[in-house]
Formats: structure tokens, C-alpha cells, sequence
């Protein structure tokens, strides 16, 4: 375990009072110390949005990437830099929106990085627009009428897509929130934690009493195994009556860094670029 | 009297049918000879039919561009024959299957000489398989023109297995000979354009795209990630297929938004990373560019440019891209765009853009074009001098100087010459926060307007560093010329041909080359410009892209223009006769 103090920075949160990140904050900074990890050797690559902002917030190398664009720049930087512990951030806009392309394709690799998703069902930062998330009907400054799409089942998304590690958790209820992101951490895998963060200010819909009322921890349920995928689409598909969170699914397969042939002798930016110069005059005899 | 060292083969057919592998394994026969050879490759957007050829120069010189004029002609369809009679010479050949379907008057009219071989026959007579009917007629095309049949041999056991013995190579070997010796027995004292092997020390046979992707191996480039698209993959594809020897990562990605983002991840943690990929890829990587810019990430992003806009013309050349490289991305932020015009400037900047990259910690451009990526060209190895490279990786903190650190690590540091001391993530002292919004110099994000306009003047600083580091323009020809080409890019090589034709005609002209063509080296433009009676502007593109750029960078306006946006390059001949109608005719 490490100090928690050391992921304290000075940096007021710019978040509404009583937003759900809040939460997740502490949750990440909890399970950081928990696990024994530093600020030096822990990497928060965000998308933006307001949960995106969070690497402001914490003591750990940040990067603040664009709009739905977390995932990629974080496996660049995992995959040249295997050593570190890269966590991904996104809004539900930024991951199952704009980025959802590369849900889809981050779950086919199975990089190990955990991927935290700040789920409020709605486009925060930009005041208000109902988003992929939000229920069918959602009144919002763009769907005036109600939104006639239905929602992104992220759970379900997850699992049909080949994630290795699929959680769910509520930012009403951080000390389980941080055992959830503990186990996705140590999940030796893409790890989706798909977290119910209310936003107090623009969705007054999914509030903090409308989660506390359904959701239900997995780990309760008599009989319930995570390994089971069959039992993980039940769960899945749950939601307007009783929201599921925990661990919903966890298989074991091999990461992408382990697969490639380059990263087995350490992380890739350890290399010096100078290459020794009998290859190079190998290869140039090779157009010869 | 014959005509030594100086004509063009062209082999055509149905994609599928291989005339580009075996040109290119004619081309590799020429190159052994010591001879100058340039081969150019055109084909269409499909896999199997439509037309496809491949011409190859040959020349007692160093030859950069392809020429109108065709000495021999290989048709191994109808079309191709139809489709390039009407550049085959007087005095030149058509090389066909005794039963091609061609009226031979066609030919003759013109004095254009039939050489009818029954092609077909001999590969299965001596070989056993008509396919080898592209090695019979290219056998014909070394047999008449005098190439000594040991190139031709050589090159198929280089190809099949490199012992004799081996069944393929055999067969093949036999096919040639035959063929080569009816050749040059029937209709060898009858054809004028000959070839005589000149003894120089073995030479590379090399394209733009493997000199760019050789370049970024030597500068330690150790990830690539992109997406498939013409004329860029073979970029990718030549580091996958050497990725064992050089330890590199290859990262085959979802789309080129995916590709340029992870390149900026990987360089961020420390490794030299690229992106390669045409105009329709590089639209879609616009907004990452702009992210690298502004957390100072360093990047190589090469943009293999094709006929646009849209899906344009995906298997032809222009040269359209150079005003939106040098805009891309919203707001305003240093960046490098590099032109190599030849093989061996794309070699150059294969491993200088790194060093900007990392000098400067900024995005930087390699400019290249359908033409140039697949155009081979023979040259001496030691133009690809392993000696003249540097790697340069700019204000990286090593693990020393971080040990030694008393004060908080600031990324985004403001600093006198703009460029900040970067640390990679991993060291204790050396926390790295860094972010597309504006920020303070740790790294968080910024509104105040003070700071914005610091670190915002911090961000173009570094351009005038740059702008140190960018090679001049070429200028090559009279000092006193009465008229200037100005070109950049894959141009080079036909601009500097017809600089050579219109010289012989007695003409006082330079030409001006542009390989490094932002930050833009305005003072040299200025001095050689302000001194031209006559400037002419020859570009790939229908706006003249680059005499805009010189307009608006030195005021000076270029009156004449010779453009070509058909998707196929120019060539020196053609460049020359339009200056003389277009230009000189009217001045
Ligand atoms: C390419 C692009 N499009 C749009 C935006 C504007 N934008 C910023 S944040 C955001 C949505 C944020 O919603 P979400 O991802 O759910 O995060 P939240 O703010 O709710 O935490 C949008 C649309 C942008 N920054 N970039
Ligand atoms: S707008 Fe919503 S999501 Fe954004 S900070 Fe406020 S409460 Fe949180």
C-alpha cells in the first residue's frame, strides 16, 4: 500500500458540487494506494468532457487527449511503455460515442489497460445534449421531444465485443467502486469499468436516488459467477428495474503486449534508436 | 547509325498478368549493367484487368523521370498495343506473340518494327508453362538491343532460387535463352537502339517509399501505426517485412484517426514514431496533428500524396496536398513539411523529420506522391550515406538529469528558445502532465489570458528554430538566368531534364527546388527570384500550390504556370516543349 497523500495534488476539482466524479476520484486515488502504485509509474490518459478533466484533479502523469480519443494514445503509450500502469478516462459521449470505433477495436487487442468510463448519460461539458447513453425519451436542449434513439447497453456492447474484463459501478458508492477498479486493475487485460456518475447539473433523470433505488451489487447474488458469459448477458441486459454492478464478466487471454515479439526483451523506448550499423548495411545490400 | 545507352521498354497488360514484377526484375538486369535506369510502374484501381504497364528508362546517365518516347514495346494483350503505338519511336520495336491479332501495317506505317515471336510456344516448349511468356519477351527485348544474356540469366536465378539446378530457374532460364537468341538472331541486326553494359560497382534499385522508410529505420524510428491506403502502404509494409532485424512495432489500426493517436502515445513514452498514409488518412488525422502541436508530442506523419479530392484517383500522382500539410488543423502552431524530390532527398528525409520532430517537439511532414513512392530508380549505394545521418532527439532528459532535479518538472517549461526539456513518463521526479487544452507550464489547464499568450508564443518559437535548420532550396543551372523553373517535390527529376533540354537550345535557365519547403526559406527565394527575367511555376496540381505559397510568403507573383492534373507525371520533354509554347513563345 502507498500513501494516499501522494496522489493529493493542489488543484481544485472545477466539477458542479456533488457531481459523480467526485467519487470516482477518490475511488481511483483509493485503489492507486491500495495497490501500491506511485505517481511516477501510473499514467491517466483522458478523452475530454468533465470526467475527463480528472488527471487535473490527481498526482500521477497525465494526459488529456481529445474528444473520445483516450484509447488509442493510451495503448501508443502502454505499448511503448509496458511498465507503466495506463488507465484510460472517458465520458460516455467521448467512449461509446464519438471513440466508440475504438472500443470496439481496444477490445479485440486486449492491451492491459483499465478503462474507466464516467457514465452520466449525458453530454456534460457541453451543457446538457442527451447522449449514446441516455434512456429513449430523454428531454434534452437537442431532442426537445424526447431522443427516439434507445441507449448504448454498454455491458452488453463489452461482452459481444470480446472484452476480458467488463465491471459496473456507481459513484454513489465509492468503497465499492475502488474494490471494482482494484480488480480491474490487476486484470491482466482490457478492463472496462463502466461507472453510473450522476450529473447533478443537466440530468435530472438518472439522479443519485433513481441509481440508489436499482442498482444491486453482483457479488450478493447467490449463485452468480462472473466466468459464466452466459450468466454475464443476463446481467447485462438488466437495467430499467435493477442495475447489476460489480464484475459482470472476466475470461483470461493473452494481452497484446505479450504477443508482440518487439516488447518481450522490456518496454520498446528503452531501445536506443541508434541501430547497430552492420544491420543497417545488411538490409541496404538487400536493393543490391 | 545505332543509338547506344538511350531508350525506354515498356511492358503492358491485364492487372494480374505481372508486368510489373518482371519489369522490375528487367530493370534489376539494366541496373547490374551499370546503365541509369528509372522504372515507373501504372496501374488501376483493380486487381484483375483493366490495363496496367511498366516503362523503363535506360540511360548512359543518371535518369529521374520517365520520357514520352518508347523504344520497345511489350504487349502481352490487344489493348496495350492500342492504348502505346503511338509512343513507340520510328525505328523502335513491338515485341509480340506470333498469334497477337495486330495488323502489322499499323506498325510499319508508322516505321515501327513487328518482331513476332512465337512467345506462347517457346514457354511451353522450353519451360513447360505460358506464363513464362513475360520472361520470353523480355528475353526478345535484351536479344535485340544486345544485352549480354548473363544480366538476364542472373536475375532469374536471383528470382527462383539462386542455384542453377533448381527446376523453376531452369525452366525459366531456358525459356530465355531461346528466346533471347531468336531474338537477337532474326531481328538483332535490324533495331538501331542497343545497350552496352558499363562496368561501375554494384548499385541499389530503390523507390521513394523503401528510401523514406530505409531513412526512418537509420533515424531509429521503432513504431509505425496506420492504416492501408495507396501510395503509402508500402511504407508499412516494407518495415513489417524487416520489423525482426530493426525491432520495430507495426500497428495495422482501425482507421488513420486510430494510427496518428497512437504514434503520439508511443512518442510520448519515448520511442520515434510515424504515421504513413495518403490525403484521404491524413483528413481523417487533421484534429491529432493539432494534439501534437499543442502537448508538443513529437510526430512524423508521411502523406503519400494521390489525384484528390475524395477517393480522386487512388493509383495516380499529384501533387495536391501542399497547401493543406501546411494549413491542416485548427488554430495556429509550428510545424515542418519536408519535399524530397528524388530518392535520395527521400531518404534524408526519412531520418532528418525525426530530428525536427524531436528537436522541436513539434508534427512534421514528409511530402511525397504516387509518382515518387513507386518510381525505382539504380543509384550508388553511398548516396544513402549511413555517415551523413544524425540522430539528434533534442532536449530529452535522461535519467541522470532527472536524478539531479531539485524543482518540480514542468513540461510545458517557458523557456527562451520556445523549446520546453521533456522528460519521459516513468521517473519519479519527472511527473509528466500534458494536455490539448491550453495550460500552464506544469501541464494544467489554462483560461487565463496571460499564460495563453505565453505559452502561445513559446509554441511559434520554436518555428523560427526551425526555420534555421530547413535546407535552402536547390538551384542548379546558369547564375544569370533569363528564365527560372520553379518546382518542389517529385517534380525534380522531369523539371531538371527539361532545364537540360531548354539549356541546350542555347537558353540562360535555372531551376529552382524546393525539398524543404516550410518554415519557408523566404530570403533565398526572394534573392534568386527577384534576379529572374522570367519565372516559370511547374506543380502537379490544378492552383499551383507552391507559386501561392511564394505569393503570399515574398509578395512575388509567378506569371507563367505549367500544370498538369491528369494523375499521371510529367516528363522532361513534355515540361520543355510546354515552357517553349506556353512561355517563351509569348514573352
Ligand atoms: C471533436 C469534438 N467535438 C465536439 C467537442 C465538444 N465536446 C466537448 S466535451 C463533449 C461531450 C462531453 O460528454 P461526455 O463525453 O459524456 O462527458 P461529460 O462531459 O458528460 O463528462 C463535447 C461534445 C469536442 N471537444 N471535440
Ligand atoms: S455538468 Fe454534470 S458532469 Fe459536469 S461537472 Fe457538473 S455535474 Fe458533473
Amino acid at each position: 500500500m502507498s500513501d494516499l497523500k501522494l496522489f493529493n495534488i493542489d488543484e481544485k476539482p472545477t466539477w458542479c458540487p456533488g457531481c459523480g466524479d467526485f467519487g470516482i476520484l477518490a475511488a481511483i486515488k483509493q485503489a492507486f494506494s491500495q495497490l501500491d502504485l506511485q505517481p511516477h509509474n501510473t499514467m491517466l490518459v483522458s478523452g475530454i468532457g468533465c470526467g475527463s478533466k480528472l488527471p487535473y484533479y490527481m498526482k500521477a502523469n497525465g494526459f488529456d487527449a481529445l474528444h473520445g480519443r483516450a484509447l488509442p494514445v493510451a495503448t501508443g503509450i502502454k505499448l511503448a511503455n509496458h511498465e507503466l500502469n495506463v488507465m484510460a478516462i472517458s465520458g460516455d459521449g467521448d467512449g461509446y460515442g464519438i471513440g466508440g470505433n475504438h472500443l470496439m477495436h481496444v477490445m479485440r487487442r486486449n492491451p492491459n489497460l483499465t478503462h474507466i468510463i464516467e457514465n452520466n448519460q449525458v453530454y456534460g461539458l457541453t451543457k446538457g445534449q442527451y447522449s449514446p447513453t441516455s434512456d429513449r425519451g430523454y428531454i434534452s436542449s437537442t431532442s426537445p421531444e424526447g431522443s427516439i434513439e434507445i441507449m448504448v447497453n454498454p455491458m452488453a456492447v463489452a461482452l459481444a465485443g470480446g472484452a476480458t474484463f467488463v465491471g459496473r459501478g456507481f459513484a454513489g458508492d465509492p468503497k465499492h467502486l475502488t474494490q471494482l477498479i482494484m480488480k480491474a486493475i490487476q486484470h491482466k487485460g482490457y478492463a472496462l469499468v463502466d461507472v453510473l456518475q450522476p450529473c447533478v447539473t443537466y440530468n435530472k433523470i438518472n439522479t443519485y436516488d433513481w441509481y440508489k433505488e436499482r442498482v444491486y451489487k453482483v457479488d450478493d447474488e447467490e449463485g452468480f459467477d462472473s466466468i459464466d458469459f452466459g450468466q454475464a448477458w443476463a446481467k447485462a441486459r438488466e437495467w430499467d428495474e435493477r442495475i447489476p454492478i460489480g464484475v459482470i464478466y472476466q475470461e483470461d487471454r493473452p494481452t497484446y503486449e505479450e504477443q508482440v515479439e518487439e516488447l518481450q526483451k522490456g518496454p520498446l523506448m528503452r531501445w536506443s534508436p541508434e541501430r547497430p550499423r552492420d544491420v543497417l548495411e545488411a538490409i541496404k545490400l538487400e536493393f543490391v | 547509325m545505332a543509338v547506344v545507352n538511350d531508350m525506354t521498354f515498356k511492358m503492358g497488360g491485364e492487372a494480374g498478368q505481372g508486368a510489373d514484377t518482371s519489369g522490375h526484375g528487367f530493370a534489376k538486369a539494366l541496373t547490374r549493367a551499370g546503365l541509369g535506369v528509372y522504372g515507373l510502374q501504372d496501374y488501376m484501381s483493380r486487381i484483375r484487368g483493366g490495363h496496367n504497364f511498366f516503362q523503363i528508362r535506360v540511360s548512359d546517365r543518371d535518369v529521374q523521370a520517365t520520357s514520352d518516347a518508347v523504344h520497345v514495346l511489350m504487349p502481352l494483350d490487344l489493348e496495350t498495343v492500342h492504348e502505346h503505338l503511338n509512343e513507340v519511336v520510328p525505328g523502335g520495336a513491338v515485341i509480340m506473340d506470333s498469334r497477337l491479332k495486330v495488323d502489322d501495317g499499323l506498325l510499319t506505317s508508322r516505321g515501327v518494327k513487328p518482331v513476332r515471336i512465337p512467345l506462347t510456344e517457346i514457354a511451353q516448349r522450353e519451360g513447360g508453362n505460358k506464363i513464362m511468356m513475360n520472361t520470353a519477351s523480355l528475353s526478345v527485348a535484351a536479344g535485340i538491343s544486345g544485352l549480354p544474356f548473363e544480366y538476364i540469366e542472373q536475375v532469374i536465378l536471383d528470382n527462383f532460387g539462386s542455384r542453377k539446378g533448381s527446376k523453376i530457374a531452369d525452366a525459366n532460364i531456358a525459356v530465355a535463352r531461346a528466346a533471347y537468341d531468336e531474338g537477337a538472331r532474326e531481328f538483332g541486326p535490324d533495331f538501331d537502339f542497343k545497350l552496352e553494359p558499363r562496368p561501375t560497382k554494384p548499385r541499389m534499385l530503390i523507390n521513394g517509399n523503401q528510401a523514406i522508410a530505409f531513412g526512418a529505420a537509420v533515424a531509429g524510428c521503432r513504431w509505425i501505426s496506420m492504416y492501408p491506403m495507396t501510395p503509402a502502404t508500402t511504407i508499412t509494409e516494407w518495415l513489417a517485412a524487416h520489423h525482426r532485424k530493426l525491432g520495430i512495432v507495426v500497428k495495422e489500426c482501425e482507421d488513420e484517426i486510430t494510427a496518428v493517436l497512437m504514434a503520439i502515445g508511443a512518442a510520448h513514452a519515448g520511442v520515434r514514431a510515424m504515421t504513413a498514409t495518403s490525403g484521404g488518412g491524413l483528413s481523417l488525422m487533421v484534429e491529432a496533428v493539432g494534439l501534437s502541436a499543442m502537448t508538443e508530442t513529437p510526430l512524423v506523419v508521411v502523406d503519400a500524396q494521390r489525384a484528390g479530392p475524395s477517393t480522386g484517383l487512388p493509383t495516380r500522382t499529384e501533387q495536391s496536398d501542399l497547401q493543406f500539410v501546411m494549413h491542416l488543423s485548427q488554430g495556429e502552431f509550428p510545424r515542418v513539411v519536408l519535399t524530397p524530390g528524388t530518392v535520395e532527398e527521400c531518404f534524408q528525409a526519412g531520418w532528418r523529420a525525426f530530428n525536427f520532430a524531436e528537436k522541436y517537439q513539434i508534427p512534421v511532414f514528409i511530402l511525397t506522391d504516387m509518382n515518387q513512392s513507386s518510381a525505382i530508380r539504380a543509384i550508388d549505394p553511398d548516396r544513402l550515406s549511413l555517415d551523413e545521418v544524425t540522430i539528434d532527439r533534442g532536449e530529452l532528459l535522461t535519467d541522470v538529469d532527472l536524478d539531479a532535479m531539485t524543482e518540480e518538472y514542468l513540461r510545458h517549461k517557458l523557456t527562451p528558445s520556445g523549446v520546453s526539456p521533456r522528460a519521459l513518463p516513468g521517473h519519479p521526479k519527472g511527473i509528466v502532465l500534458t494536455t490539448s487544452d491550453e495550460h500552464y507550464e506544469d501541464g494544467q489547464a489554462v483560461e487565463e489570458a496571460e499564460m495563453r499568450v505565453l505559452q502561445m508564443e513559446k509554441r511559434m518559437r520554436k518555428l523560427d528554430l526551425a526555420a534555421q535548420d530547413i535546407r535552402a532550396p536547390l538551384v542548379e543551372g546558369a547564375a544569370d538566368a533569363d528564365l527560372t523553373l520553379v518546382a518542389w517535390g517529385s517534380t525534380y527529376g522531369p523539371v531538371h531534364e527539361a532545364r537540360l533540354l531548354l539549356a541546350a537550345e542555347g537558353l540562360k535557365v535555372n531551376h529552382l527546388h524546393y525539398h524543404e519547403v516550410w518554415p519557408f526559406p523566404t530570403a533565398r527565394t526572394e534573392q534568386i527570384l527577384r534576379n529572374s527575367r522570367h519565372i516559370v511555376d511547374i506543380e502537379n496540381n490544378y492552383t499551383g500550390q507552391l507559386a501561392l505559397v511564394i505569393k503570399m510568403m515574398t509578395g512575388i507573383d509567378i506569371a507563367h504556370r505549367v500544370l498538369k492534373y491528369s494523375g499521371r507525371p510529367f516528363t522532361g520533354d513534355e515540361i520543355a516543349r510546354k515552357v517553349r509554347e506556353g512561355v517563351l513563345a509569348h514573352v
